[in-house]
């Protein structure tokens, strides 16, 4: 067993796991913020990702050992309280989910490409940096749109909206 | 995944002691490979000596006609970097289409080079630099590093603490990848260095794995252009076959490849 302690969300938590403990687990089990989901469980879908110490990653491809003395930031972690983050704003507005299983992940990653890319985003930036997500109902459409629009209201630029 | 104990190294003498006290010690860099292995119990290991923590593992550096990478850097550090991209900007380009965006944030050089996937996209660079591989004990020549797949010239226990790559004159970077497991198919990696020395090193199509076209490099040495190329094959027989292209269609994505690389010289965009 070892001892992992790391902010998640703004919190200090700490629990004794198995050292096989992967991040995902850890997050889902034993504090039960199960906004992060397992999809593939092979690193495939992005269904799983989260954000350490402000990077976008796989949260099954890493043990939450790995994690320890990080920060960790998860969906329920991205909404001013009622108030919801432009992104989640944005996937509502745009229609950005359907069945909403990969929505977690597409939103922990589009806040990523914006942070990362800022005013360059356009559409064709945010279809490549999307292919470590995985929608099996929205064909991307919405998605693309609805992180472009998220990144003009985050105050990054929107070149071009898909229609 | 079984059972394991975890241990994070702060140092690299650490991680060697750490390593040589566990019976079935391995070594965890990024993870991306070892843990989607161990997590399907294709793998197992009693102790997991995390390399993550090793700041001497961390540095990019130009000194002279080299720029060196820690072990211990990302894909996605790589592929930011401005000393990397005004060194070698074809190699920038090779780190950022490797995975996807969450892979090169965890993924990480000497991971990469240590494991030597036959699909890997740094062992073709490494080779086409006539890259030193650093460990903790020596260096070692990338021509003598990759001995076949998955197999390398490291020794129990020996760490790849960086990589030197020599600054070329110009290079170039091209890949076709599967569009299912984004592993290249084929991927030419080709430089003409400052002594007029002309390298391409092919991934993802050779059954031995990565390897030294020589054919290639002897048509673009007199003339370092696709043109060069026209006529020029690889032997199938050198080829992997599979459920995702036969022989004969790797050998030709392989000369596909090579002309495509000599189309991007010194852009810090990968032709995908």
């Amino acid at each position: 067993m070892v001892t992992v302690s790391m902010t998640v969300n703004g919190r200090q938590v700490s629990k004794e796991v198995e050292d096989r403990r992967l991040l995902v687990d850890f997050l889902r089990e034993d504090l039960g913020l199960t906004g992060t989901h397992v999809g593939c469980d092979t690193s495939q879908c992005g269904a799983c990702v989260v954000h350490l110490d402000g990077k976008a990653v796989k949260s099954c491809t890493m043990l939450a050992a790995q994690a320890d003395g990080a920060s960790v930031k998860t969906i329920e972690g991205l909404a001013d309280g009622a108030e919801l983050h432009p992104l989640q704003a944005a996937f509502k507005e745009h229609h950005g989910l359907q069945c909403g299983f990969c929505t977690p992940g597409m939103i922990m990653s589009g806040a990523d490409i914006i942070a990362r890319h800022g005013s360059d985003l356009d559409e064709a930036t945010v279809r490549l940096e999307l292919e470590g997500n995985i929608c099996r109902c929205t064909g991307y459409h919405n998605i693309v749109k609805a992180i472009l629009a998220a990144a003009g209201e985050m105050g990054g630029g929107m070149k071009q909206a898909a229609e | 995944m079984y059972s394991l104990s975890y241990r994070r190294a702060s140092s690299v003498e650490e991680a060697r002691r750490l390593f040589k006290e566990a019976s079935d010690a391995a070594y965890l860099a990024g993870g991306h490979t070892l843990l989607p292995a161990m997590k399907q119990r294709l793998a197992a290991h009693d102790v997991l000596v995390d390399l993550g923590a090793i700041a001497d593992m961390k540095g990019i550096g130009v000194s002279g006609d080299g720029l060196t990478i820690g072990g211990g850097v990302t894909h996605a550090e790589v592929a930011g970097s401005q000393e990397v991209k005004g060194a070698i900007p074809s190699l920038a380009a090779l780190a950022g289409s490797i995975g996807d965006a969450q892979v090169r944030h965890r993924g990480t050089l000497g991971g990469s080079i240590a494991n030597n996937d036959p699909a890997a996209d740094y062992p073709a660079a490494a080779l086409a630099l006539a890259a030193t591989i650093r460990t903790d004990g020596r260096e070692i020549a990338a021509d003598d590093f990759f001995t076949a797949l998955y197999e390398t010239a490291l020794e129990e226990g020996e760490i790849v603490t960086g990589v030197s790559f020599r600054i070329p004159e110009t290079a170039g970077y091209a890949k076709f990848r599967n569009p299912a497991s984004r592993y290249p198919m084929a991927g030419v990696f080709v430089a003409r260095h400052k002594d007029g020395t002309v390298r391409v090193a092919v991934t993802g199509a050779g059954n031995e794995g990565v390897f030294r076209w020589s054919e290639a490099e002897q048509a673009l040495s007199g003339n370092f252009a696709a043109e060069a190329l026209a006529g020029l094959s690889v032997d199938p027989d050198m080829m992997m076959g599979d459920i995702h292209g036969s022989p004969e269609y790797r050998a030709n994505l392989v000369a596909v490849m090579a002309r495509r690389a000599l189309g991007s010289l010194g852009s810090a965009e990968a032709i995908i």
